[in-house]
């Protein structure tokens, strides 16, 4: 059976001009980069141009980069830092809607005694900008907020926030995971003192990431250990992976234009025909700010899981805001700050595209999830009652 | 992704006895759009007070459609009576088991078919009893009790994935431990009880036992059972009937008989099958 992956923002096919590049370092060009031979060597030199290309794709200075195992690992280490170079400060602000990397590394810091501001959004998923200006503290160690979101693909105002945050003085870091590759960043006009990023959301590897470090930041590594990273991660290079990761980022630099245009495209055409075709369904999130590849879309008195494992027959993979898909019993945490109802919150799915996909993909999709929704809702209690 | 069996998977895709019965005579609704998952009920009857037709409608998961469809299936040309029998968890055995985390599917199953024989006896819409206890979910203290005694529940989690109670903000975990260590403190009180048997004391619980709780699980199957020995703690037992020849008669032994003679006489006790 062909697949439909339209799970791009949970995870990418590694591009083929990446595993081409990669490859000669697993057993060819083996050397640790650390080594004081030229074959070592080797392995140096293609991290060094890795590193240009990832700060080339967000106008840094290459020594601003810092190689990671994955996003989560450059979030954990960018909170952790400025706690540990701010203790004095024990207050963290972040948003109700960051990803678990932040919302659950924040829950951890609430209970060893620090004070936690989660700011809300609004039903379209917009921050509330003046709560997030009313609880800056000269207490606040650092505001961490998502460049955009994975759910529901709204962008928030970084370069606005970049300046209430920093005319205080506090430390900024933006969660960019899923903005990186998707949109034009640029560190050198938005001002963030530190950006997480990840491979395998942009075609890379999964198992790396990157930390942007903005000069004369204060630092303290997460892994000690080795002189690596300019020792601020410890630890042997994951050479291949940072290859593919540089790689990456050069393609993404290419990808954007597409990604503004065709991507967009198929995503508004998948949106807006199934939305034609299926009544009682609704877009999460604004859709003037948002990904180009991102659509969460509420299909109202029908279970998400369903769903998909009814899309699954026909190889389409997608993804749910449902609490059964989760293991949980609520609705994404996402989806419940938005202050999406019920109805709509349990039967919400989420499509994200990628550069490789058809529009043939985007047909398919229209064709099979129209009869799954009707089936699904002549089995549900709900459904004739609200219609009827 | 979810572990189904292929029997979930077939009753998901392929559900059976979709809908509402015609001028049915009992009905039994429950579950809500803001928990995730509900279930409609519908069954009628024949002279002979028989289910001749069951039909259900589900709002939820994979495995809540499967266990709404294996539902109907299985107490069709039941009496109310024999109905009234089925538990959670033979539901969760005819679709050959549920993720532990889905296992609230199958409550909803049962839960709805008490409420369908309770609507046919007319006892009307029965007040909730108990306490609120998980305001997320809407779960009463009773019911979180008679889940933690039926399917031997040990941990809060286990609790949230048979009856939900739990699963939303956590600000009733407290009350849940409680339950908990109520029900498990009399278990262990009368294990403890039970302790300072003395030989022929504890022969005579194994076979009341054996002849109160497990001859007639297993009879329902078709099979029975026999003591044969008791030396010290180890039970000897034979299977007999459909039992004899099952291929699962390790797992009833271990997991169904030496639970229930552990739990009801003393925790000490070892369960074997002699030829």
């Amino acid at each position: 059976m062909k697949i439909v992956y339209t799970d791009n923002n949970a995870t990418t096919q590694v591009a083929p001009e990446v595993l081409d590049a990669m490859l000669p370092f697993f057993s060819q060009f083996y050397g640790n980069p650390s080594s004081m031979h030229s074959f070592g060597d080797t392995a140096d030199q293609k991290i060094k141009q890795a590193r240009e290309k990832v700060a080339a794709l967000i106008g840094s200075a290459p020594e601003e980069i810092i190689f990671t195992s994955c996003g989560t690992e450059s979030d954990s280490t960018a909170i952790r830092a400025a706690i540990l170079s701010n203790p004095d400060r024990k207050h963290i602000l972040t948003t109700r809607v960051e990803h678990p990397a932040v919302k659950n590394l924040c829950e951890y810091f609430l209970k060893k005694g620090y004070r936690v501001t989660f700011v809300p959004v609004d039903r379209k998923g917009r921050l509330d900008i003046s709560f997030l200006k009313k609880n800056l503290t000269v207490d606040t160690a650092i505001a961490s907020i998502m460049w955009a979101n994975n759910e529901s693909g709204v962008i928030f105002p970084i370069d606005e926030i970049s300046q209430i945050v920093k005319e205080r003085g506090i430390i900024f870091h933006t969660d960019a995971v899923q903005a990186v590759g998707k949109l034009p960043i640029d560190v050198r006009k938005v001002n963030v003192d530190m950006l997480s990023l990840s491979g395998h959301k942009i075609y890379a590897p999964k198992g790396v990431g990157a930390l942007y470090l903005r000069k004369g930041t204060k630092f303290s590594p997460f892994l000690i250990g080795g002189h690596q990273e300019g020792g601020r991660r410890g630890g042997t290079e994951n050479v291949a992976s940072i290859i593919g990761l540089g790689k990456a980022c050069e393609l993404a630099r290419g990808h954007l234009d597409e990604q503004r245009t065709r991507v967009k495209g198929l995503r508004d055409r998948l949106e807006t025909e199934l939305l034609k075709r299926i009544p009682e369904a609704m877009i999460n999130g604004d859709q003037e700010h948002r990904l180009p590849n991102t659509t969460s879309i509420g299909f109202e008195y029908v279970e998400g899981e369903s769903i998909l494992l009814m899309m699954d027959r026909f190889g389409i993979c997608a993804s749910s805001g449902s609490a059964c898909t989760s293991g949980s019993l609520e609705p994404s945490h996402v989806l419940r700050a938005m202050g999406v109802p019920f109805t709509a919150a349990h039967g919400s799915i989420r499509f994200s595209l990628s550069v490789y996909n058809t529009p043939e993909e985007i047909d398919c999709i229209i064709d099979n999830l129209p009869p799954i929704i009707t089936r699904l809702r002549e089995m549900s209690p709900f459904w004739k009652e609200a219609v009827g | 992704m979810w572990e189904y069996t292929d029997k979930v998977k077939d009753h998901f895709l392929n559900p059976r006895n979709v809908g509402v019965v015609e001028t049915p005579d009992g009905v039994g609704e429950v579950g809500s759009l803001a928990c995730g998952d509900a279930l409609k009920l519908t069954i009628k009857l024949d002279e002979n007070k028989r289910i001749e037709d069951a039909k259900f409608q589900t709002f939820g998961c994979a495995s809540a459609i499967a266990s709404s469809s294996a539902l109907t299936e299985m107490i069709k040309g039941l009496s109310l009576d024999e109905a009234k029998k089925i538990s959670n968890e033979d539901i969760a055995q005819y679709l050959g088991g549920l993720p532990k985390e889905k296992m609230h599917c199958s409550v909803m199953g049962r839960d709805a078919l008490e409420k369908a024989i309770g609507n046919y006896y007319s006892e009307g819409e029965k007040k909730v009893e108990g306490e609120i206890v998980c305001e997320c979910f809407g779960v009463t203290d009773l019911e979180i009790e008679r889940a933690v005694k039926e399917n031997s529940l040990e941990t809060i989690e286990d609790v949230t994935d048979y009856v939900k109670a739990g699963g939303g903000c956590g600000n009733c975990h407290e009350k849940i431990q409680e339950i908990i260590d109520s029900v498990t403190g009399q278990a262990r009180v009368i294990a403890k009880a039970h302790k300072q048997l003395t030989n022929i004391q504890k022969i005579k619980l194994i076979e009341e036992t054996l002849d109160r709780e497990i001859k007639p699980a297993l009879e329902k199957d078709g099979g029975s059972i026999e003591l044969v020995d008791v030396d010290g703690n180890l039970v000897m037992v034979k299977l007999r009937g459909t039992c004899a020849t099952c291929s699962a008669s390790e797992v009833t032994i271990k997991s169904y008989v030496e639970t229930k003679l552990r739990e009801l006489v003393t925790s000490e006790l070892v369960v074997e099958e002699v030829q």
